[in-house]
Formats: structure tokens, C-alpha cells, sequence
């Protein structure tokens, strides 16, 4: 017999109520996790500077209208431009799973436009000297289980070929890794000159342009002088820089990360008001018993230590393992579909350390505020209560 | 009367209740000597549970001063009175209160954890407490599973496990029947006489009564003139 053991006898005083609380909080901390891991993939916060200098040029109406691949030409011959490069929305899945980022490009100029793009020099090399080649993000690889050298075959509804077949194959050369936070980290690359050789439509076309500036020309100034180059065209251009770009494409989730972060402040706060009642109704129940304890000589600061540390054992195993759960559903999840999730789909230090404050908010906010009033009655009212 | 060991002197003890000020106990002088068995009787309400925690150190007189082998407690702050009191006083209720949730010997260990005691000294001094009682066999019970004789005799062994001097002891057979009150009643001279317990037991039954050496009379806050001696 130890203070511990009474802590623990204490803690499964009533058994069922103590395995229900247990259950909310493992259920809480298990969405927070989850959820945790959804509002993180979906914010696109963190952009790299890369993302600041390079500039997008789409069609102005709609970013799914082509533009003319000689604006290549054009836009490389702007005061200020050091480097531009294209790139085209292929849309196709693989096998039945869901559509993810795959785009034909100019393999040279569009890497060295994107140095966060790494890869092997030998697999770059293989690539550049096949014109079926692709090379596809590490995420992408590990959830369909890609490999170098391995034939697949895409599927796409937007571009039919000269055979009439909307089936695409592609020899898989590299497999990279960007850092960047951009497009790219979950996306397939393949030559645009296969795919503009090989396409039944749309011949001599591009979906966007990308370019990058020397230095010597002001960004606003760039931006003006690509649209203006392109004013009163059947083709106009709206150019941005591409972390706009991806702001915009994030705004599309921003709702979701708000909605998420609702619901997960409404179902903390309920398992909050449901633990807070159930230890405030421990404590309740045994005032008498406190008043027993400080009767046979135990202080008030002991009690509450113990009767702390019992709510910290409701909360902190509870909450650990639904985290511990969570996390590796978050990669199950991950290995499965991560290509669905450009910002990625873990949770950092930030999101534990926040996970572990609120479990200890929850304990020490439902234990603290009885038990101190509790211990603020002499012995004799402790002894009157019943 | 063996030599002075409690001594309350002028003590008075006022509540508020509302505006107005209850005297519950007033200008109490009282001398007990060790080894004594002293009851405690009076109406509800004369002021005898509130006589027996100022002796314990639960509560604080108003005015007055209550010494303890030779020590005034009534100055003691609350934290040296609760050390004081796990050293110095065994407490024995009307309705026992054990904790439910732990075994009779691990209630009865209670007192223990604020010892520096080991685990198996802790032990040893459990099970000589139960044998004391009568209750060794029923060491791994849970309160519920015992009579209520049973769950009082546990209680005593609790109140005398860390061997304090003195026992107090608030209706111990209020809650029991004649025969069972009997038994009880026994223990408690057997602690007295044998171990040399000082007890100061507060009742309503004059037969729980005839077991003091004397017994004292509150009325109305003030100790009667002339307390019977009964043995």
C-alpha cells in the first residue's frame, strides 16, 4: 500500500464511469489528431521564396483555356526575363484511384526553373533521353507503389491520342523530392513533345506559362509587361506570381481548414464540460472521505496532489494513445493517398505539444477548481458533508 | 486520576451563524490524566463533538488554551496541527468511515503512509493491528463486505496502527447493537488497561458510558460541577 495505490483504487472507484470517460477522451484525441493532421494538409502557409520570384501566366478567362505555345517566344524576349518555361493540366488517374497533378513539360528548362526539384543525376540523365519518360514525386511513388523502370499507364478524359485511345503509358525514370511547397512534391512530369506529338487536339498549345525574372525589372513591372504583351489577343494572359497562385488554389481548402478547426474547438470543448462534470462529480462524492484523510493527518496540498494526479491518469494515457492512433492512421492514410494531400498529411511538434497542453487543460481544469474549494473547508465541515 | 496529560483551560469556542455569534462551548476547564478513560455525555447540541475536536486538534478554541503533554495546541498552526495530530491522536467515528475503496488493511495502513515506515514494516504493524481487533482473517475484505461491528473494529485498528497515546472516540456504538456495542466497548478497555490508551469517547448510551473511568456532562456548552466517577 502506497499513496499510489490509493490513487488508483480512487481513480477505479466507479469502473464504468472511469472506462467512459477514458473512451471520450481516446475518441477526442483521436480526431484531434486526424484533424489535426487534415487543417495542416490543407494550409499551404509555409512557401518557399522560389515561390515568390516565379511568375504563372494562365489564359485570363479560365485557367483550363490553352494558350499558344509560341508565347514562349515572346514572353523569353521581355526586358527582364531570365527564364520561361510552360507546362499543361494532363488530368488522368491511375487505374481507379483519384486524379492527382500530372504535367507535360519542357523536362530541361521547367527543372532548371524549379531547383527544389531533386532527383538523382543518372535518373534525370534516363529521363531527358526518354521521350515516354516520367519522373514522379517520392509521395506519389510510395502510394501506388512506383519503382523506377516500371511501365504505367494513365488514363485521361481531357486528351485523346492520334489512335483514338485515351490511354497513355509512360516509363517511370526518377523518382524526386521537393521541398518546395509548390505543385510539384506529389505530381508526374513527362516531355511535352511527346505529349504534343502524341495528342489527337489542341496541337502547338500550352496550359501556362512560367518564368522567372534577372533581377533587373521589378515583379509588378514584369507582370504588367507579360499581360500587356498579350492585351486585346484572342489569348490574353493574367499573370501572377506563383505563391499567389498557390493562395488561390489553397483559398479552395482555406473553408475546409476553418470548418475543421470549428469542429474540433466544439468537440474539445464538450469532452472538456464531459470529463470536467465527471471528476468534478468524483471529487464531489468524496468531500467526506478528504475530510477522513486531513482527520488522520494528511495535508491539504497531499490531497491535491493526489487527487491531481488521478485526473492527469483519466486524461494523459487516454490522450497519448488516441495521438499515438492517430498518427499512424494519419500515415496508413498517407501510404494510401497522400498525393491527395499537396501539403502532406503528419503532424508536427506543434500540433503534439498542442495535443498534450489541452490534455493537461482538461485534467487540471476539471480537477483543480473542486478539489480547491473542497480543501478550502475546515475538517469539521469536510466531516458534516455527507 | 494519573498524572496530567490533557489540559483545557478557560477554553471557549464561538461560531457565527449568520449575524449573530453561538457560544457552542463556554469557559471549559478540564484536566484528563494519561492512561485515563474519560465519556463524554450531554445533550445533542451541548457541545461534545465540538469539545472532542478541539482535543484532536480538529478545530481551534475562540479563547482558551488546550495543552497536550505540556504542548499548547491551540497555537499550533494548521500544518503543525495535522502532524501532530497523525502522531498523537486515533480517531474512531459513529459510522466508521473507511474508505470504500480499499481493503480493511489497506484502510488500516492508511495512517502508515505518513511514515517513512517501509513497505514491510507497514505490513507488520497492519497485521498486528487487525490481530489486535480480532480481524486478521478479514484483512483482504472491502468495507462492504464486512458487519458493521466488523467495519468499527477496523476502524480502531486504523486509529491505534501508528500507536498515538490517545484515542478519541465520537459514538463508537451509536451505529450498533447492544451485543455488538458490547464487544466494541471491550476492545476499547483492553486498549486502555492493557496498552495504556488515553480515551475520551463521547456517547448518548449510559451502558457504552459504564466503560469510562468517569464520565464528564455537557449542557448547553458548560461542563456539569460535579462529573460522576464511575469506576
Amino acid at each position: 500500500m502506497n499513496r499510489f495505490t490509493l490513487i488508483w483504487r480512487n481513480l477505479w472507484r466507479k469502473p464504468i464511469r472511469t472506462v467512459f470517460t477514458m473512451l471520450a477522451v481516446l475518441v477526442v484525441f483521436f480526431l484531434f489528431t486526424l484533424l489535426e493532421g487534415l487543417r495542416i494538409a490543407f494550409s499551404f502557409s509555409e512557401t518557399s521564396p522560389e515561390l515568390e520570384e516565379r511568375l504563372m501566366s494562365s489564359h485570363k478567362v479560365s485557367l483550363i483555356m490553352m494558350l499558344p505555345v509560341a508565347y514562349q517566344t515572346r514572353i523569353q524576349r521581355l526586358p527582364g526575363i531570365a527564364a520561361v518555361s510552360h507546362a499543361t493540366w494532363f488530368g488522368a488517374h491511375y487505374q481507379d484511384y483519384p486524379e492527382f497533378g500530372q504535367f507535360p513539360v519542357e523536362a530541361e528548362q521547367y527543372l532548371a526553373l524549379y531547383p527544389e526539384i531533386t532527383l538523382p543525376e543518372a535518373q534525370r540523365e534516363a529521363w531527358l533521353e526518354n521521350r515516354t519518360g516520367a519522373i514522379v514525386g517520392r509521395p506519389l511513388a510510395n502510394q501506388y507503389g512506383w519503382k523506377v523502370g516500371d511501365r504505367v499507364p494513365m488514363q485521361t478524359g481531357i486528351w485523346i491520342r492520334n489512335n483514338g485511345s485515351n490511354v497513355w503509358e509512360f516509363d517511370i525514370e526518377g523518382i524526386f523530392d521537393d521541398e518546395g511547397g509548390g505543385m510539384n512534391a506529389s505530381s508526374m512530369l513527362f516531355h511535352y513533345k511527346y505529349f504534343d506529338e502524341a495528342r489527337a487536339g489542341g496541337k502547338g498549345t500550352v496550359g501556362w506559362y512560367i518564368a522567372r525574372g534577372d533581377g533587373s525589372v521589378p515583379l509588378d513591372r514584369l507582370v504588367a509587361s507579360i499581360d500587356g504583351e498579350f492585351a486585346n489577343s484572342p489569348a490574353e494572359t493574367k499573370t501572377k506570381t506563383e505563391a499567389a497562385f498557390a493562395q488561390e488554389y489553397a483559398k479552395q481548402f482555406g473553408n475546409i481548414g476553418l470548418i475543421v478547426t470549428a469542429i474540433l474547438t466544439a468537440v474539445v470543448f464538450m469532452i472538456l464540460l464531459v470529463t470536467g462534470h465527471t471528476m468534478a462529480q468524483s471529487v464531489r462524492e468524496r468531500i467526506h472521505e478528504m475530510g477522513v484523510l486531513k482527520t488522520l493527518g494528511f495535508t491539504s496540498r497531499g490531497i491535491f496532489s493526489m487527487t491531481v494526479a488521478e485526473g492527469l491518469l483519466l486524461v494523459l494515457p487516454a490522450g497519448l494513445l488516441a495521438m499515438a492512433l492517430g498518427v499512424a492512421t494519419l500515415n496508413v492514410v498517407a501510404g494510401v493517398m497522400g498525393s491527395m494531400f499537396p501539403g502532406g498529411l503528419s503532424i508536427g511538434l506543434y500540433s503534439m505539444a498542442l495535443g498534450a497542453g489541452l490534455m493537461l487543460a482538461i485534467a487540471l481544469g476539471s480537477v483543480v477548481p473542486p478539489v480547491v474549494r473542497a480543501l478550502r473547508l475546515d475538517i469539521v465541515a469536510l466531516l458534516r458533508s455527507t | 486520576m494519573a498524572e496530567e496529560f490533557i489540559r483545557l483551560t478557560d477554553v471557549s469556542k464561538n461560531y457565527r451563524k449568520g449575524r449573530e455569534t453561538v457560544r457552542v462551548l463556554d469557559r471549559i476547564d478540564l484536566n484528563i490524566g494519561e492512561g485515563d478513560f474519560v465519556g463524554l455525555m450531554g445533550p445533542s447540541g451541548s457541545g461534545k463533538t465540538t469539545l472532542l475536536n478541539l482535543l484532536g486538534g480538529l478545530d481551534k478554541p475562540s479563547t482558551g488554551e488546550v495543552r497536550v503533554g505540556g504542548e499548547a495546541i491551540s497555537g499550533l498552526s494548521h500544518g503543525q496541527l495535522t502532524r501532530w495530530r497523525s502522531q498523537n491522536v486515533g480517531f474512531i467515528f459513529q459510522f466508521y468511515n473507511l474508505l470504500p475503496v480499499l481493503t480493511a488493511a489497506r484502510n488500516v495502513a492508511l495512517p502508515l503512509l505518513l511514515t517513512s515506515l517501509s513497505g514491510a514494516r507497514r505490513k507488520k504493524h497492519v497485521n498486528t493491528a487487525l490481530q489486535l481487533v480480532g480481524l486478521a482473517d478479514r484483512a483482504s475484505h472491502y468495507p462492504r463486505e464486512l458487519s458493521g461491528g466488523q467495519e468499527q473494529r477496523v476502524a480502531i485498528a486504523r486509529a491505534i496502527v501508528s500507536d498515538p497515546p490517545i484515542l478519541l472516540c465520537d459514538e463508537p456504538t451509536g451505529d450498533l447493537d447492544r451485543a455488538t456495542a458490547d464487544e466494541i466497548m471491550e476492545l476499547l478497555g483492553r486498549l486502555n488497561s492493557d496498552f495504556g490508551k488515553t480515551i475520551i469517547m463521547v456517547t448518548h448510551d449510559p451502558r457504552a458510558a459504564s466503560f469510562a473511568h468517569r464520565v464528564l456532562h455537557l449542557d448547553k456548552g458548560e461542563l456539569s460541577k460535579a462529573p460522576a466517577e464511575l469506576h
